[in-house]
């Protein structure tokens, strides 16, 4: 992997910011030169939050992806308004358990996984951004198993750490479905 | 060596002035600089300092001017309407000369503007940032490391000449996370002899003050103040070149814009067209003499910048009608794009414009 610049997008609260720190600290671990860059301001109250995150053998530019190779969409307004950004040959992954909408491009790769059903199902609600973390890993291999794994640790905080293997348990989940 | 994290910029701007042996902070939380006075009212109690949100950013930064009159690092930080409310008392420090670290984590102006990244404080911060004849030492870091190592630099600078330093960040680099290393901590010291604190008796008094009802007693301190500059102008001008000893279209940006620029520099060299980029990491002392330098063999400079044409002025006083200056900036909250400041260098190219 070269230069990959990513843009997750979705509601407050599903986990945006925090997925895209875990692959921030994963590009570090991997020796990479990362950014991460959230929106901020009104915004995040209630409608769209999104994170861009760069990661490059290279110095970074512009930390604010305008146009990611992968965009991550967990709702609907998110696909909408950043469909058309992705470059031609990049990837879209749609959490289909709550986006109906099918992508119209055909000059990108698209992958539908039910990433919130799949953490219901699996008895962690809410971690459907971990379930999504895993397939762009898979699809993308941004880092090694054991530095995803590192940049999980380092960026879930010590009070939370019980929640450690549940985290990995739903990127698993990802990587497998 | 210490570990590498990743920190907010803002964050790192507090951790960074902890490091530096800052206990003091006063200050008045505004969007995008929050989490700056957010991390110091969680981290000084713990060691000691004093972290007080004043009422407004006008009590706050009196208050800045009462703590580095008794001689003590002191600190506040805001965003640009802020450091309008502000002004007055800039004013009496640099009266005062009084060493102090003012953060402006830039946004959208004029008036409430908007809270998305902006670099439309150059003139204010850089020409007029209160009312009298005076300088601030500005700094314009471009990532987070920077941020953290200009802090400690501006401190020891502010010291070394008795006035006022500026950190000008933005809404980018401020909420943005990168890779850093702290550097080791320094104890705080508040060895000024000049400083106006107890000495229980032992020496006359100091007098920390910008009143003086004399005129010509108001001129030679000017006077005075002014040799500094000087001095200032000749030791301390800073800025990084990139790609600038063979180039033809030299691009100068700071801070946020000159990341854009840096990558829109490289999409023109694989174009084979000849750009470059100074990137001032002084805004006063203007690196002149890193403009100066490349004067002889560049055709033509672009400055980009976030805002309606500002250093543009600056670098167009250093190049003196020699070449032709031009500017690219987008405002209002609006962070360009390499592709659009591409296209600027590519249009110069050719010649059509």
């Amino acid at each position: 992997m070269s230069d990959l610049n990513i843009l997750l997008a979705g509601f407050g609260g599903q986990g945006i910011l925090f997925t895209g720190k875990v692959m921030a600290y994963a590009g570090l671990m991997e020796g990479k030169e990362v950014s991460w860059l959230p929106s901020y301001g009104p915004e995040m109250r209630g409608g769209t939050a999104n994170c861009s995150v760069c990661l490059s053998d290279n110095k970074i530019g512009s930390p604010l992806v305008t146009n990611p190779d992968v965009l991550v969409a967990m709702n609907l307004p998110s696909l909408e308004k950043f469909e058309n950004d992705v470059v031609p040959g990049g990837i879209i992954i749609v959490d289909s358990s709550i986006i109906d909408k099918k992508v119209a491009r055909k000059d990108v790769t698209t992958i539908y996984i039910p990433a919130s059903e799949i953490a219901e199902n699996a008895g962690i609600k809410g971690a459907a951004n971990m379930v999504i973390l895993g397939k762009l890993f898979k699809e993308t291999k941004f880092c090694t198993p054991e530095n995803l794994d590192k940049g999980l640790q380092k960026t879930i905080p010590a009070r939370k750490m019980d929640l450690l293997d549940k985290n990995r348990l739903c990127i698993k989940l990802g990587t497998e479905n | 060596m210490a570990d590498k994290v990743l920190m907010k910029g803002n964050e790192a701007i507090a951790e960074a002035a902890i490091a530096a042996g800052c206990r003091h902070f006063f200050g008045y939380p505004i969007t995008p600089q929050t989490e700056v006075a957010a991390y110091m009212s969680k981290r000084m109690p713990k060691i000691g300092g004093v972290y007080l949100q004043g009422e407004s950013e006008v009590a706050s930064i009196n208050m800045v001017l009462g703590a580095g009159a008794a001689g003590v690092r002191v600190m506040t930080s805001t965003s640009s309407p802020g450091i309008s409310l502000m002004s007055e008392g800039i004013s009496y420090i640099a009266g005062s000369d009084v060493p102090c670290l003012i953060v402006n984590v830039e946004r959208g102006g004029p008036g409430l503007g908007g809270i998305q990244p902006s670099q439309s404080d150059y003139f204010q911060a850089t020409k007029a940032t209160g009312h009298g004849d005076f300088h601030l030492l500005v700094f314009a870091p471009s990532t987070v490391q920077e941020t953290v190592d200009l802090i400690s630099d501006a401190f020891d600078l502010g010291d070394k000449y008795r006035m006022p330093t500026m950190i000008l960040s933005d809404g980018l680099l401020g909420q943005m996370m990168e890779p850093v290393v702290l550097p080791e901590a320094k104890e705080p010291t508040d060895s000024k002899d000049w400083a106006a604190k107890g000495h229980q008796g032992k020496r006359k008094h100091n007098v920390v003050n910008s009143l003086y009802i004399d005129p010509s007693e108001l001129e030679r301190l000017n006077r005075e103040r002014f040799q500094k500059y000087e001095k200032i102008k000749e030791t301390e001008q800073r800025a990084e070149e990139y790609l600038a000893d063979d180039a033809e279209i030299i691009l100068v940006a700071f801070g946020a814009s000159s990341r854009i620029a840096h990558s829109a520099v490289d999409m023109a060299r694989k174009q084979g067209i000849k750009a470059g980029l100074i990137r001032p990491i002084t805004l006063w002392p203007f690196p002149e003499k890193f403009i100066e330098k490349h004067v002889g063999h560049a055709k033509s400079f672009l400055s980009v910048e976030m805002n309606m044409g500002q250093m543009v002025e600056d670098v167009k006083l250093t190049v003196k009608d020699r070449k032709p200056v031009r500017f690219f900036g987008r405002t209002g909250g609006i962070v360009p794009t390499p592709k659009e400041v591409f296209e600027q260098i590519v249009k110069i190219n050719g010649g059509d414009c």
